[in-house]
């Protein structure tokens, strides 16, 4: 057994298609002294929701993905531009939530800090794409790098920036980490608003677009391009770069998830203790789960500036952190497919409110006073509410629903579970 | 050295406003190993209640009504996260203070929307000199009511029942359930406290210099989290000091703003979080926060 697993955690045959993979069949020898007590929330970060016991039909679950796939390729055909910008802001949302489910989720690392992460990509694309511009208290940094360089590197900047916390996110847990990730915010905003040669102040930056080799994903160059006679302006070709994205991002956190690592992080969320007698280096497992979500949340930061075309630092406070702590909760923790359902929730909402505002009882349309709740009020409202109802009737989140376990065979005695016990990661030993 | 004395007072000022909420934090942390982010919309329900009601009773009973209503509401809280989610992790339950947070501060945010609501106290804009230094009444009147609060806060905890019961619930919830400790009453009760810790603070947050309570008030309880984390997050005692310290930070950003324009404008709103971050740096539970201990 190769493997460092600290935990009983049911495990499902792992789809694996090769077969040479044996997950944990046989269960390891526990660590003397170590009473396992798998959290509530049934997340194995091993095969994303089966039932086991049931064989079930792959074929049928690769028909519904493909169908899936099928339908969002062709999307930008049949639909208006607000749908594609929706549908690029929610891509953009489920890259970001994968990342910190990584964190948050998988290896237990509360981070109030993602929306920093996201402006650190985000304003490191246009700061490395843009031409310098500009003179005196106007001029405008920028190394004129091609697009596609900028985003690669803007990945790779917020990774580093991630990297440079670790002396501090390293040694913090819990509660004290949440709460220095949240200066990580505050410290931003602030550095944002006083750097204006780089990030153009309060006012923000206009976004250079991306091009690849003279294709330019705007509307323009080549003009009036049409596939199939559907015009295909910079949405619908923004479109397929965010699929792209999402579709890459999906499975690096999946192959990661699925294999030695995945496990690692699951280990060190249930018992640091625990982990590191089973031979995980915790420090640097910690430390690259806060780099490979920074990098998630870079990505999801730059493509969010292509989209807007313009990045200003309002946008990434702390309500955009807690939107994504509310989309990995709504989705489910630990679990990809449920990061990225989670995300589409909490971004669609209050696009969705705002545009059929109208038509809705009790909503009054922005910018008019009423009675009635504005639009982005409503969102909050019943997000708020959802993030409560989830944690309370499905602790699992969507996920969770989605595997359909039926609720009360925990692994762990209720017993165990009625002092949540601070300081201490495993229940007392009862020696005799 | 006038200015510096002046400066000096307002920290302490803020320190003590500070300290109110810091030790909200401490004592729901201790009491269910919860991080309340909720705290500031109970602190804004507080204040928003106080300033409704202050002009039909009169000013001390609309702080009493406040006061009473956000421990309420902070009860509630708790018997939803007992109740609802009985034995799920504390990350969960953290999660959980921020969808009610989210709920409660949208609600409130709409009923206020861009007013400034007076609170009716009775220091007005008055201000009192001592020699040659200038000082607002109404920081007076906080330093004085906290001080007062805060030292009836650490009697009861040092001398009453609930202090004795909530002090071993917090060293060992299992050893204290079994000596016929009801933890969920300790929790319900400490969670009133500090839900009622949090309105008085919110009367001083809104008094003068301030214009008065607005939609943002309850972002300031957010400047108290790095307070209560500086001072550790398990410890009353931590709180004071950390709000001490944060709240003198806060000031002397404020007053020397123009000597320290070198770090940009705003400064002084992000002047706690980088102590913070200094203090964490050298002692990850804070100052007197206790370390954590692994049994295997």
């Amino acid at each position: 057994m190769s493997d460092t697993r600290a935990t009983a955690e049911p495990t499902e045959p792992a789809e694996t298609t090769e077969p040479t993979e044996t997950t944990g069949i046989t269960e390891p020898a526990e660590p003397a002294g170590t009473v396992t007590a798998p959290t509530a929330a049934p997340h194995s970060p091993s095969a994303p929701g089966r039932r086991s016991g049931k064989v079930s039909p792959r074929g049928r679950r690769a028909a519904t993905l493909a169908a899936g796939v099928l339908v969002l390729l062709a999307l930008p055909f049949y639909v208006s531009s607000f749908w594609l910008q929706t549908g690029l802001f929610a891509m953009a949302a489920v890259i970001g939530a994968i990342g910190l489910n990584l964190l948050s989720g998988t290896t237990g690392q509360l981070s109030l800090g993602h929306a920093f992460f996201l402006a650190v990509g985000a304003y490191g694309y246009v700061w490395l794409a843009s031409e310098p511009s500009g003179t005196g208290y106007g001029s405008r940094y920028g190394l004129g790098l091609p697009p596609v360089l900028a985003f690669v590197l803007a990945i790779v900047l917020a990774g580093a920036a991630g990297g440079l916390f670790s002396p501090i996110s390293g040694r913090l847990r819990g509660m004290y980490l949440g709460i220095a990730t949240l200066a990580l915010v505050f410290l931003g905003h602030h550095m944002m608003l006083n750097a204006p040669q780089v990030t153009g102040g309060f006012n923000g930056r206009s976004v250079p677009p991306l091009d690849i080799l003279g294709f330019s994903f705007t509307d323009t160059s080549p003009d009036g391009l049409t596939v199939i006679g559907v015009p295909f302006g910079g949405l619908e070709r923004l479109w397929y770069v965010g699929l792209a994205l999402v579709a890459v991002a999906w499975l690096a956190a999946h192959n990661l998830l699925r294999g030695r690592p995945g496990r690692a992080l699951g280990a060190v969320r249930d018992s640091e203790v625990a982990a590191a007698v089973m031979g995980v280096h915790l420090t640097r497992y910690r430390a690259s789960a806060f780099i490979i979500s920074s990098m998630y949340a870079g990505a999801a930061g730059a493509l969010l500036a292509l989209v807007f075309k313009r990045v200003v630092p309002d946008h990434f406070g702390l309500l955009l952190s807690i939107d994504y702590l509310a989309m990995i909760v709504i989705g489910g923790l630990g679990s990809v497919g449920g990061a990225a359902c989670g995300a589409v929730f909490v971004a669609l909402i209050p696009h969705l409110l705002t545009k059929y505002a109208d038509d809705l009882p009790l909503l009054t349309a922005p910018g008019t006073t009423g009675s009635g709740v504005s639009p982005g009020d409503a969102a909050r409202y019943l997000y708020g509410t959802a993030i409560v109802l989830v944690l309370i009737f499905a602790p699992g989140g969507l996920a969770g629903l989605a595997r359909r376990r039926p609720r009360g065979k925990g692994d762990d005695s209720p017993r165990t579970r009625r002092f949540p016990l601070r300081n201490r990661t495993t229940p007392k030993e009862h020696t005799p | 050295m006038i200015k510096f004395a002046e400066t000096v007072l307002n920290g302490f000022a803020l320190g003590s406003v500070y300290a109110l909420i810091a030790l909200g934090f401490v004592v729901i942390f201790k009491a269910s190993g919860v991080m309340n982010f909720a705290h500031g919309s109970l602190l804004l329900f507080g204040g928003y209640v106080t300033a409704r009601l202050h002009d039909a009773i009169g000013f001390i009973p609309a702080v009493l009504v406040g006061a009473a209503l956000a421990a309420a509401l902070a009860g509630l809280v708790q018997l939803l996260a007992t109740r609802g989610l009985r034995g799920a992790e504390i990350h969960t339950l953290t999660i959980l203070t921020i969808g009610v947070d989210v709920l409660l501060s949208t609600e409130l945010n709409r009923q206020i929307g861009a007013d400034y609501l007076t609170m009716g106290d009775p220091w007005g804009a008055d201000v009192t000199r001592l020699g040659s230094i200038t000082v607002a009444d109404a920081r007076v009147a906080s330093i004085v009511v906290a001080v007062v609060v805060i030292g009836a806060f650490f009697a009861a905890f040092r001398w009453s029942r609930w202090g004795l019961s909530m002090r071993s619930a917090a060293a060992d919830p299992e050893a204290a359930a079994l000596m016929g400790i009801r933890l969920d009453r300790v929790r319900l009760i400490a969670w009133c406290v500090a839900g009622a810790l949090a309105a008085v603070a919110a009367v001083f947050l809104a008094a003068f210099p301030a214009p008065g309570l607005d939609r943002t008030t309850g972002q300031i309880a957010l400047s108290a989290f790095p307070a209560a984390i500086l001072g550790g997050m398990d410890s009353a005692v931590g709180a004071l000091v950390g709000s001490l310290v944060i709240g003198l930070t806060a000031a002397m950003a404020a007053g020397y703003q123009n000597e320290l324009s070198v770090l940009g404008a705003g400064f002084p709103d992000v002047a706690p979080y980088l102590v913070m971050v200094l203090v964490l740096l050298v002692r990850p539970t804070g100052l007197f926060g206790s370390k954590e201990l692994t049994r295997v």
